[in-house]
């Protein structure tokens, strides 16, 4: 117990550190290369720097590295693979536009280390009613589900500071989960990516000084996507990631098709004079979760990430009673 | 922010707990066999279409509740 809490601290503050450190020397390296673009909700014609995801994806191989020289584990190498490919995949994206099936695609190429380390258990769990066997559909749910987690956080990841934010709150409630339910070398293995984000989001925050990019918000959300494998609590996961699948859930629901942000001639939101955020009555732009928060009224951006970020509490609560629901049998 | 995202969650959340008892006690012990070597793929492929079927009834169900939800929020 002693050494799995010495490999969570050095791997935490060291990952924490690395993102700390080198985002601010990559931010005027990315300036200089004018790999900047405009910030929408800025009344200035402001500029910000990307892709985020090269300090993000050095953190996580930093503290994973750490980690599986303390553990020894095929999981953290899963964890380590997955994300690095999932990284590559966005940057790929970031630096030339691709079609809107080129990330789901690749990404469940990028899951396939899992399967081939065999750092998965067959067994789903559920809460109240135990678990149910699926060796060969599970294998399916492994490949689906990396490009699910990394393009939910990718499309949340519209305001300054929201997806970094947002990561912060399900990583650490799904570190907490996987405590509660006793997978304590994973839950290690987990923290680094909520550290990671804290330390991006101190400049992703509102007025962001840097973008995630595809490549960050693509790593970020594999890695999730991992560690809920790996450690067996895909449904608590899922819980807690669920703000993030409603604004799936509702953009794919309206638009009724995989397409690109870009590629949607409508408008979700605009802006009114005083450069706060108001939803449209565009009846061809897709349905958003911030134009749903939008409904009530004009906000700042300010204060549109803080209300997803309520909603990321509200479902990290549930996912810990999730949790606590696992060790009930009815 | 209304209550109404809040109530979707809430809803979304209530679905998955659903969803998994369906799951565990019915497409669990699900379980054919006499086509030899293929038992395990038959078994596999039922289990997948039902499993696809109860995400469409998933979905569906959603959508209901969300138009619902946000018919309600827009009238108050």
């Amino acid at each position: 117990m002693i050494d799995l809490v010495i490999s969570a601290a050095i791997s935490s503050i060291v990952g924490f550190v690395v993102v700390l450190v080198m985002t601010p020397p990559l931010i005027k390296f990315l300036a200089k290369r004018n790999m900047a673009v405009k910030d929408m909700n800025k009344k200035e014609n402001v500029m910000v720097v990307r892709p985020g995801g090269i300090s993000i994806i050095a953190g996580i191989i930093v503290s994973e590295i750490i980690l599986y020289a303390f553990l020894q584990l095929n999981e953290i190498l899963a964890i380590l693979i997955t994300t690095t490919a999932a990284f590559a995949i966005g940057y790929v994206d970031d630096r030339k536009v691709m079609g809107g099936w080129f990330k789901p695609a690749t990404l469940a190429i990028a899951a396939i280390p899992i399967i081939l380390l065999g750092a998965y258990d067959t067994d789903l769990a559920f809460p109240l009613f135990g678990e149910v066997q699926i060796p060969a559909l599970y294998l399916a749910l492994i490949v689906l589900m990396i490009p699910i987690t990394g393009n939910t956080i990718n499309s949340i990841d519209v305001l300054n500071g929201v997806a970094s934010g947002f990561m912060v709150i399900a990583s650490f409630t799904l570190t907490i989960c996987l405590i509660i339910v006793q997978n304590y070398e994973i839950a290690v293995a987990s923290l680094p990516l909520g550290f990671v984000s804290l330390a991006f989001y101190k400049y992703h925050k509102v007025p962001s000084k840097i973008f995630p990019g595809d490549s960050g918000a693509l790593a970020l959300g594999a890695m999730y996507g991992v560690i809920a494998i790996v450690g067996g609590v895909e449904i608590i996961a899922a819980v807690a990631l669920l703000p993030a699948v409603i604004n799936s859930f509702l953009f794919l629901s309206s638009v009724k098709r995989i397409v690109e942000h870009r590629e949607i001639k409508g408008k979700p939101v605009e802006h009114t004079e005083d450069f706060k955020l108001k939803a449209t009555t565009d009846e061809t732009a897709p349905i958003t979760l911030v134009r749903l928060i939008l409904a009530g009224g004009p906000l700042s951006e300010k204060q549109v990430g803080f209300a997803i970020f309520k909603l990321a509490i509200f479902s990290g609560i549930l996912a810990i009673i999730t949790a606590f629901m696992m060790e009930i049998k009815l | 922010m209304k209550s109404g995202i809040f109530g979707f969650l809430f809803g979304m959340w209530i679905l998955i707990l659903i969803g998994g008892g369906i799951v565990v006690t019915i497409l669990g012990p699900i379980s054919i066999s006499g086509f030899g070597d293929f038992d395990w793929i038959i078994n596999s492929g039922i289990k997948a279409v039902v499993a696809i079927i109860l995400v469409v009834i998933w979905v569906l169900i959603l959508s209901k509740f969300k138009n619902w939800i946000f018919r309600k929020e827009i009238k108050s």
